[in-house]
């Protein structure tokens, strides 16, 4: 699987998710700098995690708004895979590829602990590998993760099975102890309609080998690899 | 001719420079004149005590700094330790305590963000942190606003820049009230044969300006300037810096890239005193003069005068000395990372710091002078009070409840509130998060196996009871942390953080803490190889606590055969690796459950630390434990404790009812778990070493409980101990 990863400055993620690709896949991602125009032909984009531009106005909003987001958005309009974690996740909702904003989180801090997600769709070419490994506990790591989308979107996003991941406790409940930033529905991840397009606030990249305490991350890699084959 | 900006030299100003009658009598013999406003402000800028060390020297070249994996020793920019491969750890810590009272959560962050500069500076990517924070009593009226902003700003920081913060220590006591304690510590990871240094060589050579811009931030925060002197110096600005992770990021990944073309040959970042202690430390290092244009340095506001460029402490600023072929390289990777780039001066072989502004020369100084010549006091100290004497206690008390308060109060209480609002997993490498006896991070770039281990500790009420044991407590209990989870302890970094040192009294409490310091680590052959010293820490003349912090650096060969201190399975059996306790001075029992404050601190047997850490480290490298966990506040009681919490099981243990044996402080002691199969074998090691062990019981259960003694339930334990934090801290909304 060809993949490129978006490098903006203050992302800091990108190593993290360059690893993970690379020891998942067997090769190394292209790494596209936010001010190059052009972007390979790939068959998967990775907007990472971090704080792009500081996130100094709202998280994502500049980096939504530079040149590689265009060619980004010419990718997965062309029906290319696209993932978003974190504050990639933020971008790709500031750019309008993916419904819904990320809001602060619910308790107005930054939060880093292992929650747990229930995969809710397995069918998507993110997500397929969690057949049968539907509840996982996940690293999270974010102060805008909260989040949130009027009703009618949310119906839609139910209604075509957009929702990816929930938090939910160690039993695969989605309740609302489990819900770690006061997301609508607990929502951890969400595809767009065409299911080419995934953001989620959790970091599967730091979940792929046995120093991670999992390897519950590699199966959305795993699942990549298995849909571009 | 020199520029004097048509400031008269007064007493007035001399004084409230903080330079005092001698000190300014040895500026005039030095340069045989009146200095101008500009040198007044970096001879007091380079002659502060933060700075010049001058009431620490002394005492601080007692400490022992060299060793067999020590490549860099005190007086760079952080320390430098060989950790095989060929590569090497670099560390620092570093107090950002006055800040941090007047504006938390900038006062935190530009700490973290000085720290990190510090270590990427010279050449390292940082790859941990760690902070070491005190507050007030916990109904003191400002201390939530302070824990709240403090936490925000190292998080904010740290968080942002994008490194996992993996240990630390939070403490609340009155005599912080009105004077917390930030201390920062950030570690990288280098090649050993590419460590870049702050020593300028060669003459001629352009000395490039990079980062961020120049602004009056911190103007007077290093000077102290007067109410007299408001045309210069905005009073109204405050004097703590504004952080700025996301430039920090920048520069770190800049300044890598720009390390990897050959192009720096010394590099120092600005701290303290700006560009003047930068400049001025690159040349006198190197042995060569530095002349400074200021109409050059990108500044962000306008008008500024020399002397407030000079002492600016605007953050996420860089100098550095280029090789001149290679300008344009650095130009563009500096571009490409929306930084300032500019040469502001060059190197001369005079020796002499020459400042030009407007152009006028504005300073013309003796370079080699402003750091040599700096004062270095022998201060004045008075015998220290004996510790109190121990008075009885009374011994039939409810253990069980004594327990439930030393687990679920202010300083016994999970820090998790906190530790949580940091990255702790960014990089993918963190094997072991706060909550542990250490922090632990794989090492990228080795065998995969490799690991670094990081802890922070000191012990302020045994310090102030008995500053020299409490001095080798401090770098006892960090040792032993590191051993707990079966790192090699290789060298520590130390933030001294006392009182006013013109108190003999303090003069004394700081030597003797410094010394017994020093006797730790030649025991423990565990240097001291960075760090930095805050006085005057007072208010109201109320001292804080004696706190000498001390960071510690351990080495993992194989991060899976790491230890952690959670009960894992039924039926294992536990042990106390150490003998029996007997020292209830300076306890937390007595503290917390008595409400006293009484005796001496426990006693430190350097000898026994080595041998028993020695016992530790072999049986967990033979994987003959499931389990450990060091001693400290609460005693073995506690200990239990937080190991049931920890693995969510209970234990059946044998214990007798005295006070000593269950919550006394005495040093040198673990509890391990070992599988029944492994016990013969880890009793006839120990025998062989000749170190103490007691069987205390197995784990089992959803109780902790000892026969006819107490029993707790985990639930109830866990309950206490996880809630006192977030309880207290949302009673904020409601004040």
């Amino acid at each position: 699987m060809k993949s490129a990863v978006i490098v903006f400055p203050g992302l800091n993620r990108d190593r993290d998710m360059i690893a993970a690709l690379e020891k998942v896949t067997g090769e190394k991602p292209h790494l596209a700098w936010h001010g190059d125009s052009d972007l390979p032909d790939v068959d998967l984009v990775v907007v990472p995690g971090g704080f792009s531009y500081g996130d100094y106005l709202r998280a994502g909003a500049i980096a939504a708004r530079s040149p590689m987001l265009k060619r980004v958005k010419e990718h997965a309009d062309r029906g290319g895979l696209t993932l978003g974690v974190c504050n990639g996740f933020q971008i790709l909702t500031e750019t309008g590829l993916l419904p819904g904003a990320l809001m602060r989180n619910r308790d107005l801090k930054f939060l880093c602990k292992v929650i747990h997600l229930k995969a809710e769709n397995t069918t998507s070419p993110f997500t397929s590998a969690y057949k049968g490994h539907e509840a996982f506990p996940c690293p999270i790591a974010h102060h805008d993760g909260n989040y949130f989308i009027d009703p009618d979107g949310l119906k839609a996003l139910e209604d075509n099975n957009q929702i990816a991941f929930r938090y939910c406790d160690e039993n695969g409940n989605v309740t609302l102890e489990a819900n770690p930033n006061g997301s609508i529905e607990n929502i951890a991840g969400i595809t767009n309609k065409q299911g080419n397009v995934l953001g989620m606030m959790p970091h599967p990249e730091n979940l792929i080998e046995a120093a991670h305490g999992g390897i519950e991350g590699r199966y959305i890699f795993d699942s990549l690899v298995a849909a571009v084959a | 001719m020199l520029k004097n900006q048509n400031i008269e030299i007064t007493p007035e100003l001399i004084a409230s420079h903080g330079l005092n009658e001698e000190e300014y009598a040895k500026i005039l013999e030095l340069i045989g004149r009146e200095p101008t406003y500009t040198e007044l402000g970096i001879f007091s800028a380079m002659w502060n005590e933060h700075c010049s060390y001058k009431s620490s020297k002394k005492w601080l070249k007692t400490l022992p700094t060299t060793g067999d994996r020590v490549i860099h020793g005190p007086g760079e920019n952080a320390g430098v330790v060989d950790i095989d491969d060929g590569q090497a750890v670099v560390f620092k810590m570093e107090s950002h305590n006055h800040p941090s009272y007047i504006e938390p959560y900038q006062g935190a962050a530009t700490g973290v963000g000085g720290i990190l500069r510090d270590v990427f500076t010279m050449g390292a990517r940082p790859i941990a942190a760690m902070n070491a924070l005190r507050f007030g009593a916990p109904d003191h009226e400002k201390t939530r606003h302070l824990v709240s902003g403090v936490v925000a700003g190292v998080g904010g920081y740290g968080n942002s820049f994008g490194v996992p913060t993996v240990g630390g220590e939070v403490e609340f006591d009155p005599r912080y009230n009105g004077n917390i304690l930030v201390n920062a510590f950030a570690a990288g990871l280098a090649d050993a044969d590419k460590i870049f240094l702050c020593a300028a060589k060669g003459v001629g050579l352009p000395i490039v300006y990079l980062g961020a811009k120049t602004g009056r931030d911190g103007v007077g925060g290093a000077t102290m300037a007067s109410a007299e002197f408001g045309d210069d110096i905005d009073e109204k600005r405050p004097t703590v810096q504004v952080g700025d992770p996301f430039t920090e990021k920048c520069l770190l990944e800049a300044c890598l890239e720009l390390m990897q073309t050959g192009a720096v040959i010394a590099i120092q970042d600005m701290g303290a005193a700006g560009l003047t202690c930068s400049a001025v430390e690159m040349g006198a290092q190197g042995n060569l003069g530095v002349e400074l244009y200021l109409d050059d340095v990108p500044t962000r506001e306008e008008a500024m005068t020399a002397y407030e460029m000079m002492l600016s402490e605007s953050q996420e600023r860089m100098l550095m000395v280029l090789d001149p072929e290679k300008e344009d390289v650095a130009k563009a990777i500096f571009h490409k990372w929306d930084l300032d780039f500019a040469i502001v001066g060059k190197t001369t072989d005079d020796l002499r710091f020459r400042v030009i502004h407007e152009g006028a020369e504005v300073a013309n100084l003796p370079i080699k002078d402003l750091g040599d010549e700096a004062p270095e006091y022998d201060r004045p100290r008075a015998a220290y009070p004996a510790p109190s004497t121990l008075g009885e206690i009374d011994s039939n008390i409810d253990i069980a409840q004594a327990l439930l308060t030393l687990v679920g109060n202010a300083n016994g209480a999970s820090r998790r509130w906190v530790w949580e609002q940091y990255d702790t997993l960014i990089q993918g490498n963190s094997v072991q998060v706060p909550g542990g006896d250490a922090g632990v991070v794989r090492v990228e770039g080795a065998d995969g196996k490799k690991a670094l281990a990081f802890s922070v500790d000191v012990t302020p009420r045994y310090c102030e009871a008995n500053p020299r044991e409490g001095g080798k407590q401090a770098v006892a209990e960090c040792w032993r942390n590191l051993s707990a989870v079966g790192a090699l302890p290789l060298a520590a970094t130390d933030n001294l953080n006392f009182g006013n040192p013109e108190k003999p009294e303090i003069m004394e409490q700081f030597s003797q803490a410094i010394l017994g310091i020093g006797d730790a680590c030649r025991a423990l052959e565990f240097p001291i190889v960075s760090g930095n010293v805050s006085l005057y820490n007072e208010t109201n003349g109320i001292g804080i606590l004696p706190t000498p912090a001390i960071g510690g650096v351990g080495l993992l060969k194989d991060w899976a055969k790491m230890m952690t201190l959670s009960f894992k399975e039924e039926g294992e059996v536990i042990l106390l690796i150490g003998e029996k306790g007997t020292h209830l001075g300076q306890s937390a029992l007595l503290r917390d459950c008595f409400n006293r404050i009484e005796g001496d601190a426990p006693t430190v047997d350097l000898e026994k630390e080595a041998k028993h850490g020695a016992l530790i480290r072999d049986l967990i490298d033979q994987q003959q434990l499931t389990a450990c966990h060091d001693l400290s506040d609460g005693g073995l009681v506690v200990a239990l404790a937080e190991m049931a919490m920890k693995g969510k099981i209970g234990a059946q243990l044998e214990l007798s009812n005295d006070l000593g044996e269950l919550f006394g402080e005495d040093q040198a002691r673990y509890i391990v778990t070992v599988k029944s199969d492994n016990l013969e074998s880890v009793l006839a090691a120990a025998k062989v070493q000749n170190v103490p062990v007691t069987q205390l019981g197995t784990v089992g259960g959803d109780k902790l409980e000892a026969k006819d003694i107490f029993a707790v339930s985990v639930a109830e334990l866990s309950d206490f101990h996880e809630s006192w934090f977030p309880d207290y801290m949302a009673a904020e909304a409601a004040q």
